[in-house]
Formats: structure tokens, sequence, C-alpha cells
């Protein structure tokens, strides 16, 4: 069972009042028109998948209903921070 | 190779079964192989049987970083069916289903594959039409199918709670007699044996670390026991790592890994002699020769490479088996566990070639590959082989995610495993 700490209620809520919704900042594209097939089916369906540090968006499901980002590692589920839509991961790959 | 038959069990025992031949050799790597197949699992040693028997490829090495079988192909719940709606998808599945019919003949090895049904159970109005969409579209591909409705139900397993009283009562089900389930690790050391004796290389303990890629084309891998191996084509079959091998080669998969898990009981009395499986409640329950009830769950919603899932998810799915069998409410479960199964948006497997040349994928088989262990092998051997995709499988290439030319199973198919 993951503790997840909810950066907008400022507190640790359980696994099953969240919803993991894949990985995080995709940003969408300003111009879909401009884009080729492969741009789009890209941006559409083409994911990290990390095996360790991934960034994936989640949403309080069951609580304050809003979504956030989350850092964490695929291998041994640890969490190493949870950070709100617009602010930066402090914790990445290559750090 | 040693056949196995009922005369040569006799003459063995007269030597107190100290003299069989073991079941396929542990060799080393040779330095260069006309196809290397990453992973051992199922998909991985089919496809290295089919090579030998079907196109006389031999000189073949299957790497894999643990055990042969030891991926998902020794940890689902080993449910096989063919009843997939849409034609790419029933086509494939289906000729594995031909292909799962004469296998342990074919292998002379006991892969227990058992065609004792399967019903996909409808709770609602809009699963009775699917599952009605579902079955005329299966018998338009020639694909066994019946439209059950509660009662027919009721008599196929008799202590399933097909009562008005249910939270979701069971309004019908699709039942494809056909279906079933095999014993996975006898499937896993059947292809084993079969391709060793071909003179296939297995190479256990050996993890794929790195890709050798010149000028765009694969001419090997690099392993963590034997270093560089080198090999004209390359097939990665490593399902929830696919990703990883994929990155290696310097590009991207529209897969996303996740555990599922399954558990099983205590074994008990023979009580359920078919396959059920609900979508709707989620959850899918058959009984092993050795009497254990064998359920899986749903995937765990995040990204995990863990090969363990969280608590909650085994406590819905056991909650679905309860609401449709009451009576196990005091049965214990043995064993829980997990593996990393790769998830592809359209709930379909990619068999493709890839943007490096000689290098091919056959992956995002999900939650449900097994029961297409056979066909998968046997469409990715020709690929291989050939050195293109075969007709099976064109509409599978990992390009449909740039054309749009998805095979959208998720919505329609009953798609669990
Ligand atoms: C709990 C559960 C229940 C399931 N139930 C069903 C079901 O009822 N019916 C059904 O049809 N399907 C089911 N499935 C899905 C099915 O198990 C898989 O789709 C199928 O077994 C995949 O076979 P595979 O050979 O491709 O993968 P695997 O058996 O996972 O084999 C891949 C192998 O690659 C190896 N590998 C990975 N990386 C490397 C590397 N770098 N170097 C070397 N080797 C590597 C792994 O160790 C592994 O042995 C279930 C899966 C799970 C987890
Ligand atoms: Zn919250």
């Amino acid at each position: 069972m993951l503790h997840i700490f909810c950066p907008h209620c400022a507190e640790y809520r359980e696994e099953e009042e969240f919803h993991a919704k894949g990985q995080a900042h995709i940003p969408r594209p300003l111009d879909p028109e401009a884009l080729s097939d492969k741009e789009w089916g890209e941006y559409l369906y083409f994911r990290k998948n990390p095996r360790g540090i991934h960034h994936e968006l989640w949403v309080h499901a069951a609580g304050c209903r809003k979504f956030f980002n989350m850092t964490r590692d695929t291998v041994t589920y640890e969490i190493h921070e949870t950070y709100k839509i617009g602010e930066k991961p402090t914790v990445t790959a290559q750090s | 190779m040693q056949r196995y038959s009922g005369f040569e069990l006799f003459k063995q025992s007269l030597s107190h079964h100290e003299n069989w031949q073991s079941v396929w050799r542990n060799p080393k790597p040779k330095d260069k192989y006309d196809v290397i197949i990453v992973g051992g699992g199922g998909h991985g040693l089919a496809t290295a049987y089919y090579l030998a028997k079907v196109h006389g490829i031999t000189n073949v090495a299957v790497l894999e970083k643990g055990y042969l079988g030891g991926g998902n192909t020794g940890r689902n719940t080993t449910i096989v069916r063919s009843n997939y709606l849409w034609d790419e998808a029933a086509h494939l599945y289906e000729h594995a289903m031909k292909l799962w019919e004469g296998l342990s003949q074919d292998l002379n090895y006991n892969v227990m594959f058992s065609q004792r049904g399967v019903l996909n159970l409808g709770h609602t109005l809009q699963d009775m039409r699917d599952i009605q969409r579902r079955v005329n579209a299966n018998r338009l591909n020639g694909i066994d199918g019946e439209i059950l409705d509660t009662k027919q139900v009721q008599e196929i397993v008799p202590m399933m709670d097909c009562s008005a009283n249910t939270r979701y009562p069971v309004m019908g089900a699709s039942w494809q007699p056909r279906a079933g389930v095999a014993r996975h690790d006898a499937v896993a050391w059947g292809f084993a044996r079969a391709a060793d004796a071909m003179g296939v290389d297995m190479i256990q303990q050996t993890e794929v670390v790195d890709m050798i890629i010149e000028d765009g084309t694969i001419t090997g891998v690099k392993t963590n026991r034997y270093g560089d191996i080198k090999a004209d084509k390359v097939g990665c079959v490593v399902a929830g790592n696919s990703s990883v091998l994929a990155n290696m080669a310097g590009f991207e998969l529209p897969l996303e890994s996740h555990p599922l898990q399954a558990l099983v009981s205590e074994p008990i009395k023979p009580v359920l002699d078919t396959v059920v499986m609900s979508n709707h409640v989620h959850g899918y329950i058959s009984q092993s020769d050795k009497g254990d009830l064998v359920i899986g769950a749903g995937i765990d919603g995040y990204n995990g490479y863990g090969q363990r899932g969280s608590y909650p998810t085994i406590e819905h799915t056991v909650q679905a088996i309860l609401e449709l069998f009451p009576m196990f409410s005091r049965v214990r479960m043995n064993r829980q566990w997990g593996g990393i199964v790769d998830t592809c948006p359209d709930a379909c497997p990619i068999l493709s070639d890839t943007p490096v040349k000689n290098l091919f994928f056959n992956c995002g088989w999900g939650t449900g590959g097994f029961k297409a262990t056979p066909g998968s092998g046997h469409v990715f051997a020709e690929c291989l082989a050939k050195g293109e995709l075969s007709e099976l499988a064109k509409p599978f290439s990992m390009f449909r995610f740039h054309n749009g030319a998805l095979i959208d199973e998720h919505g329609a198919a009953g798609v669990a495993h």
C-alpha cells in the first residue's frame, strides 16, 4: 500500500484515494494541425516507461479531486516527492 | 531427444527413474548466431522452436536473464481462448488455438491443455449487447461461441450465485467450448526441450544489457555474463521489459509496464470444471487439476517493475469472486504474486520491425498473451526467417500508432485475460 502525500491537501493518504494517470509533463502540441502523423501518434500513444525514476501524474480522486505530479521509483515503489502541476521535480534520473 | 511414452516410463522405472536424460543442455554460447531471441518466456521459446522446425534455422540462441519460463509465462492464470472481436485479433488468437489443439503431440510433452470452456459473464444490458456482437463476429470468423442466458449459465456452474439478489446479477454469458486452460510451466519446458533437441542453445542467467548497432543495423547484443554475442537478426520477446530493451536500441514503444497479480488457494475437492471470467465485476477463476482455485486480479494503475502488486487490488478481486461464489468465503489463500505486463493502448500486441534494421519486437501482449503462446511464436518465427512481417503479423506493427490503424480490443472483447 502506497502512502501518498497530496500537495493540495498537505496530508498523507492511502493509495486507494488516488488514481495514477500515467506519464507527467506531456505538453499538448500548440499547433496540432502542423504535426506529422508520426508526431501526433507519439504525442498520443508513446510513453516513457522507465525502470527506475519516473515522473507521473496522479489525481486525488476520493479527496480534493485535484491533479498533481509524483516522482517515484518503478522498481522499489519508493515515492521521492509529490509536487503541484506547473512545478518542476527536484529528483530526476540524472541527479 | 529421448521420447516420452508409456513404454519409456516403464523402462525408466526399472532403474528407479534415475537415468532420464536432462530436458535440455546448458551450453556456453557461440560467438555468433543467425538469430538471437532475447527472453526465454513461452513466446521466445516458441519462436525458437518454430524457427528451427518450420524454417530450418537452428543456429539460434535464447538469452534469458533468469530461468526459462520465470517471467509472466510462469505467473499467469493460464486461460486460453480465441473469442476476440476484431478480425485481425481473432485470426491471430485462433491461429494459436489451432496450434494448442495439437501441441502436446507436436512437442511430445504434456502441456495439459484442457478445453473445459470459458464463460465471459454479462451483468448489464450493455454487457449482453457486447456479448451478442462479439459472439456473432466470432462465428463469422469460424470461431466457436454461444450466447447463454442466466439459466444456461447456472446449469454449467451450479454453485455460482446466479440469483437476482446480487449486486450485479448474472444476465448471461458468452461461452467458448474450445477454450480452457493449460499448464504454463509445461508450455515453456516443452518448447525449450523440443527446440534444444533441434540445436537451439538455451542460455540462462544471461541478461542482455545493451545492443550493438552499426549504421542503423543490429549486429549483436552485449550480455552481463558472456560479453558480446553477434547475430544477423535479433528478436526481443521480453514482455514487461520491452521498453527497457527498446531504449537500449534508441527508440520508444507505446507501452506501459504494470504489475498484474494472481493468487491461488489451498487445494480443495473439485468444484469448478470450467473457467469463469467477469469483466464487469472484474475477476476470473478456475480450478487447477491439483485442486487449487486460481484467481486473477486486475493491473495496478501505476507503472511498476516490482513483480508485486498492491493489496487493494487483491481485495477488489476477492470481493468480485465472493460476489459470484459466496461458498468460497472460507477458503484460505496459499500464495499471491505479481508479473510485469506490457500494456498497449489498444490492448493488442506488437509484432513488428523497428527503426533498427534486423531488430524485431514481439511484445505488448499485456494481461492476455499466454493464450497466444504457440501462435505468437509461429508468426514471429516467420517474420524473423523472412526478415519482414508475415500476413498475420502485419496489422500488429508498432507503426500502427503512427498511422492510426489501431485494433481496439479494449472496449469490446471481454478483454480481461
Ligand atoms: C498474474 C497474471 C495473469 C495472467 N493471466 C493470463 C491468462 O489467464 N491468460 C493469458 O492468455 N495471459 C495471461 N497473462 C499474460 C501472459 O502471462 C503473458 O502475456 C505471456 O506469458 C507473455 O509471455 P512472454 O514469453 O512474452 O513473456 P515472459 O514469460 O514474461 O518472458 C519474458 C522473459 O524475458 C526475460 N527478460 C527480460 N529482460 C531481459 C533481458 N534484458 N535479457 C534477457 N532476458 C530478459 C524475462 O526474464 C522473462 O523470462 C497473465 C499475466 C500475469 C502476470
Ligand atoms: Zn488532495
